[in-house]
């Protein structure tokens, strides 16, 4: 069996960044190869290397990185030493690149249109020609308007259209290699669903290979034909996308795998597995297995010795010694049976808000970012927010905490008292009632307080403890959320993100709280940390029956801890009603499409509604139903006269189910039923 | 982006109003008034009366104030103390001399220190951009009179090389005018250097660093056509800031600069006035200066409003 | 767990003291920052003991050896009036510096103050104190000050120290309100507010702290150019006591014998103007190199 020219292939490649002056190994001994027109996935949590990676392969690396051994090879050319002058030969005619942040990747103070035709006139090609070529490729990247977006500068661009633009631009060569870098992470989960239908699109015309960098296993899926599993800058396991998702062989990949909330599953009937410890640091010296630390399985052989590639069949290797144990490691925790009570015991409701609204004045608009929300939450029961940007979701979580203050006329109570709309003038004991998690500790946490303080300051004023008795609390509220006394009189960078978060929530039930938000608890931390935290807050909720408004945008997350569910679209509540219902349907054409357009990562598939458009700007809603430009259900649904015209109320279709549409449930039924 | 422009020149305004303002109140607070001064400890104490019911300070200092405002505003400054003629016929032609030293400084360090900050920035770490940076913000703090007692004792006295007065005799040639001007300017130089070049370098670092400069080069852009076509535009916004900032400095080192070199130019003549509390040249004088200064800070405002496309299409909403 | 909780925290512990001994190496390896120690330090010591350490009095005049060039028993010469110019440059290091050293605090105080209230806060307080420190940028420290000083009647060093102060205000206040406005978007500004913590509290506690960085890069950058200002106004005739043995003074005095080949008397004194600031200088450049870190 001859194999064909890889396109692109890293041959024992070791890269190391040079930080405060020592050399750290970012990259160790790595070796991946593509053939031509295959798609391959890099996948791997933070500081695994990964990006490195893609800019090795792009012949790129910062100031401070070097090669230390190994090569790379571009269809069979040995390209590591090559000079810039034939590297700046490859970028243009042959790789290409897809960034992770689109509208920063682009020149601020150059039209669109400029930075484009510069590809095509890097080319050869003359002004005029340019001009005309830059126009068909934003309109092969589904661009409507090409001519009016070339006379636009990035910031006016929004995330999706400016992946677009990148896009575009990669494409333009027609590279036979194209190197994407997260390219959809940080983008609202339809506009998400888009750009990878494109970018698939686009591989299926051209044939181009590709090395699809991701921490979301779930996008790799979908994308990639074999995928490779980085972890501590050495590739752990590799093979066929499908077997290495179905049936792992390394304990990282399969502890990975069992981390994520999948499916049906919920906080009730299965606790989410973890990977216990965190990763190594950058350049640590590793001289064993670098998963040793961390792995259930592990042997004394594992610590010394560094594992040989185990080939396990059919192109799937894994770098283990163990790897066929991997499958049946133990679990890190104990699941919990699955009859625990957990449901809420229905008393009155804890909070409730009613025509809540928010306008903000810029310069001389008035942008509505809420429209009369209506919500109840009871006891201990966990309200899953979602939505994408625009949608308001930050602000309403502000609004309930008292940062904001809505408008005149919104009513927010607790236990039937209403709380007053300013902060400043609620009680410590309604203040210590309403608390926050946020979504990044780096800034939730004063990073020259010490952990203890931090705490312990939070005790003293919202349980009005004195001094001494406040520093004991904060020591075993920590000892709680398994932050070891050891680690009380450490400032927080010096903290793992884990760590830091389990400080905040700490820090939030300082005094007795009744309703925690959480805003995006875990989407800044890896998927390994997040199952800890995830375990952490449920446990937290079965003991202290303490409430959650959990928002976050990822979908799988949000069904594992939520018992009821609110979906979010331009300030308004679109639909309301258990996590269940909201899930299985029938529900709100919205949903349907939000939810349609999360890859998933158990490889089950939705049918796919697309979400037509861009997200409106909320200063200028729609008429009617604001969701109605969009909407893949309005036509043919016999109330588009409606729809176009009549913002539809919020009305229970079903006993707890409520819905913002017109269109009847019944015939909702049938039609997402097909 | 006219009414930006208004509102701008109208802040602007208001500022030199405060700062003439001020200014006045702080001078005629203060103990010591010009009648005395100029008739000396020992004089009449009715003589000293009669004088300031001459120059009128003997009225409340809102008065004053609201008087000074009105002659100014109809055109005239009044009557210089020391030189007992029009403060116009006094103050305009030192200024023009200071603006011929001041305006060479000026031509002189923008483009070197622009250049200065891109070429340090682009040798990132080695020795030339140790020495540029260092040695430039070492000699900003070093005082001009300092570097210019300096220059004239190297250059002028040993080497003799260039004259040591910046006045030439009248009717000189503009060759001749320049080399006088030479060695002031560039006492001036070496201290406004530092902060410009260190402002354009960190400009141009930090469009170098960005994700925008990482796609020029991963087009296939060499490193000089990204920095010439992507870089330098975004580096040097900012510098248009910190140029307008260094203008006061710059007249701040004229008084010093001319004191050495002995040009009657505005510097000097604040000097003496000070020393003659000559009231109506002063108030002149820092009006004059103010406008400057402020009318510099507002072009640099509206150009970087202008350049920038973010703000500019923010302001034409 | 795998990793125990003692070696989870000796971790912890072991990342804080790499980095601070690898910051610290950075910057002892820094030559500039050793240079500028080193001259400061020097003049320092001058002002401190210099009065008991020089061999002739700075004030004893002795017409007998005007404009005497350097020579074994007069190491830096004498000037104009006899005097001894090498005592007359160390003592004149401990009024410029403790000037200079006040002046600095003064503005740095005020500064911060002022930066952080308007930080804060922001709205119409923040726009009406920023138009009026642009308003006191408006014009040159040199011109302020002359014209203070003037209207004194030119010899007050507490005047001078105190103007200087005052027109640092507004730049640090700059400085510090940037910083500021960064930090207050942070949550856990809102985090303290949602622990009923007053405003003072939050600004002095919370917010403070982590805007010391910029502040003090600011206070060693600034303290150069107070000795800047100083030394110019006293070689311009005004802001420090008659007679005390000042660099700026000398220089303007003994600034004619640079023609007649008698430079010693000018250039000594200038000369130590230039080191001391330069040298606060380098110490400064340093310090916000490391805190870059």
């Amino acid at each position: 069996m001859t194999s064909p020219t890889p396109s692109l292939e890293l041959r024992n490649l070791s890269v190391s960044y040079r930080v405060r002056g020592i050399e750290r190994s970012v990259l160790r001994d790595i070796s991946i190869s593509i053939a031509p027109g295959e798609a391959y996935g890099l996948v791997g949590e933070s500081g695994c290397g990964k990006s490195t990676a893609a800019f090795a392969a792009m012949r790129y690396l910062p100031r401070n990185g070097s090669i230390t051994s190994g090569s790379i090879l571009f269809e069979g050319n040995d390209i590591t030493s090559l000079d810039e002058d034939r590297i700046k030969d490859l970028r243009i005619n042959a790789i290409s690149m897809v960034y992770q942040n689109p509208v920063n990747a682009l020149n601020p103070t150059l039209r669109i249109g400029k930075q484009v035709a510069e590809v095509f006139k890097l080319l050869g090609k003359s002004e005029e020609e340019s001009i005309e070529l830059t126009k068909e490729a934003l309109r092969k990247v589904q661009i409507a308007e090409p001519a009016s977006v070339m006379g636009r500068y990035p910031h006016q661009l929004s995330g999706g259209m400016a992946q677009r633009v990148v896009i575009a631009m990669a494409i333009a060569s027609n590279p036979r290699l194209l190197v994407m870098d997260e390219p959809t992470t940080g983008l609202d989960a339809t506009v998400e669903a888009e750009v990878l239908d494109l970018v698939r699109d686009l591989r299926r015309e051209s044939g181009t290979s590709v090395l699809f960098i991701s921490h979301n296993l779930g996008v790799i899926r979908t994308m990639c034909d074999r995928i490779g599993v980085l972890y501590a800058g050495s590739l752990v396991e590799e093979g066929p996308t499908e077997t290495v998702l179905n049936a792992p062989n390394h304990p990282y990949t399969v502890g990975l795998l069992r981390c994520i909330p999948k499916g049906g599953l919920n906080k009730n009937s299965e606790r989410l597995d973890t990977i216990a410890g965190t990763p190594p640091s950058l350049g640590a010296n590793l001289p064993g297995c670098v998963f040793v630390d961390r792995c259930t399985i592990a042997v004394d052989r594992c610590k010394t010795e560094k594992p040989e590639l185990v080939d396990n069949g059919s192109g799937h290797f894994s770098k283990c010694f163990l790897s066929d144990q991997a499958v049946n490691m133990p679990r890190a925790k104990v699941p919990v049976s699955p009859n625990a009570q957990a449901t809420p015991t229905s008393k009155s409701p804890l909070l409730e808000i009613e025509h809540l609204s928010k306008t903000f004045t810029q310069d001389t608009n008035d942008v509505r970012v809420l429209t009369d929300i209506a919500l109840s939450l009871g006891e201990g029961e966990t309200l899953g927010l979602v939505g994408e940007s625009g949608s308001g979701k930050t602000t309403l979580a502000r609004a309930i905490l008292g940062i904001i203050s809505p408008d005149e006329g919104s009513t927010i109570s607790m236990h039937g008292k209403k709380l007053d709309a300013l902060l400043g003038k609620r009680s410590a004991e309604e203040v210590g009632a309403v608390q926050i998690v946020f979504q990044n500790p780096d800034s939730a946490l004063n990073r020259r307080h010490t952990v203890a303080r931090i705490v312990a300051r939070a005790v003293q004023k919202l349980a009005g403890k004195s001094r001494e008795e406040s520093e004991e609390l904060a020591q075993n509220l920590l000892r709680d959320m398994s932050v070891d006394a050891l680690l009380h009189s450490v400032k927080p960078s010096q903290l793992s993100g884990g760590l830091k978060q389990r400080v905040a929530i700490a820090r939030s039930f300082a005094g007795k709280p009744e309703l925690i938000v959480c805003d995006e608890p875990t989407s800044a931390l890896d998927v390994s940390v997040q199952a800890n935290i995830l375990n952490l807050l449920v446990d937290l909720q079965k003991r202290e029956r303490v409430s959650y408004i959990f928002i976050s945008h990822d979908l799988g997350v949000v069904r594992y801890i939520s018992d009821r569910i609110a979906v979010l679209y331009l300030g308004r509540l679109m639909e309301l009603g258990t996590s269940e219902a909201v899930f299985n349907g029938p529900h709100h054409p919205y949903t349907e499409a939000l939810l349609s357009s999360v890859p998933a990562i158990d490889g089950s598939q939705r049918v796919r509604i697309r979400l037509g458009g861009e997200i409106p700007n909320p200063s200028k809603p729609p008429s009617g139903c604001v969701l109605h430009p969009r909407c893949p259900r309005v036509a043919g649904s016999g109330v588009e006269h409606l729809c176009t015209s009549v913002e539809p109320p919020l009305a229970e279709v079903e006993p707890g189910h409520f819905m913002r549409c017109h269109i009847p449930l019944t015939n909702l039924e049938k039609l997402q039923s097909k | 982006m006219g009414k930006f422009i208004l509102k701008r020149i109208g802040l602007a305004c208001v500022t030199v109003f405060i700062v003439t303002a001020a200014i006045f109140f702080m001078t005629h607070i203060l103990p010591g008034n010009a009648a005395e001064r100029i008739l000396g400890p020992f004089a009449e104490r009715s003589n000293v009366i009669a004088l300031e019911k001459e120059l009128g300070l003997n009225r409340p200092l809102p008065v004053q104030y609201f008087n000074w405002i009105k002659q100014t505003l109809s055109g005239s400054f009044g009557n210089s103390v020391q030189f007992k003629s029009p403060v116009e016929g006094v103050l305009f032609p030192s200024m023009l001399y200071s603006l011929r030293l001041a305006s060479l400084a000026f031509v002189i360090v923008v483009p070197l220190s622009i250049f200065g900050g891109v070429v340090a920035a682009i040798n990132r770490g080695k020795l030339i951009d140790r020495i540029i940076t260092v040695g430039g913000l070492s000699a900003a703090v070093v005082p001009e009179f300092v570097w210019a007692v300096v220059l004239v004792l190297v250059v002028g006295v040993k080497l003799e090389w260039l004259p040591v007065t910046a006045y030439p005799d009248d009717g000189s040639s503009i060759s001749t005018v320049f080399g006088y001007l030479v060695l002031p300017s560039i006492a001036l130089v070496l201290v406004l250097f530092g902060y410009i070049s260190r402002i354009a370098r960190a400009g141009v670092i930090e469009a170098l660093d960005s994700d925008y400069a990482r796609t020029a080069i991963l087009k296939g852009l060499t490193k000089r056509q990204a920095v010439n076509r992507h870089v330098l535009r975004n580096a040097l916004l900012p510098t248009i800031a910190v140029i307008a900032s260094q203008v006061p400095y710059l007249v701040g080192g004229l008084v010093a600069v001319e004191v050495v070199f002995n040009y009657p130019g505005f510097g000097s003549l604040l000097l003496t006035s000070v020393q003659y509390r000559d009231y109506p040249i002063l108030q002149a004088g820092v009006l004059v200066v103010s406008v400057v200064i402020v009318g510099m800070q507002l072009i640099a405002d509206i150009l970087f409003a202008v350049l920038n496309p973010r703000i500019r299409q923010k302001v034409s909403e | 767990m795998s990793s125990s909780p003692i070696s989870l925290k000796h971790t912890a512990a072991q990342e804080r003291r790499t980095m601070r001994k690898e910051r610290i190496a950075v910057l002892r390896s820094n030559k500039a920052f050793v240079a500028g120690v080193i001259l400061v330090g020097f003049w320092i010591l001058c002002a401190i003991v210099g009065n008991w350490v020089v061999p002739q009095r700075p004030e004893f005049l002795d017409m007998m050896v005007t404009d005497l060039p350097p020579s074994g028993a007069h190491w830096f010469g004498t000037d104009g009036l006899g005097r001894d110019v090498f005592a007359r440059v160390i003592v004149g290091s401990r009024e410029i510096l403790v000037m200079a050293s006040l002046a600095t605090v003064i503005g740095t105080v005020c500064g911060s103050a002022i930066g952080l209230v308007t930080g804060y806060f922001k709205g119409r307080l923040d726009l009406f104190v920023m138009r009026i420190l642009d308003a006191i940028s408006a014009l040159p420290v040199l011109v302020i000050a002359l014209l203070a000083l003037s209207a004194v009647g030119g010899s007050s060093a507490v005047i001078t120290v105190l103007i200087i102060g005052f027109v640092f205000t507004p730049i640090i206040a700059r400085t510090v309100r940037a910083a500021v406005l960064g930090e207050s978007e942070l949550d856990y500004v809102a985090a303290a507010r949602l622990r009923t913590e007053k405003t003072p509290y939050i600004l002095f506690n919370e917010i403070l702290p982590n805007v010391l960085p910029p502040i003090i890069v600011e206070f060693t950058i600034r303290l150069g150019y107070a000795v800047f200002a100083i030394a110019t106004l006293s070689f311009l005739g005004v802001g420090v006591a008659l007679g005390s043995p000042n660099w700026g003074s000398q220089v303007a005095e003994n600034y004619s014998g640079i023609f007649i080949d008698t430079w010693w008397s000018t250039i000594f004194p200038a000369a130590a103007i230039a080191t001391l600031a330069i040298g606060i200088n380098l110490i400064a450049d340093s310090v916000m190199e490391a805190f870059e870190l």
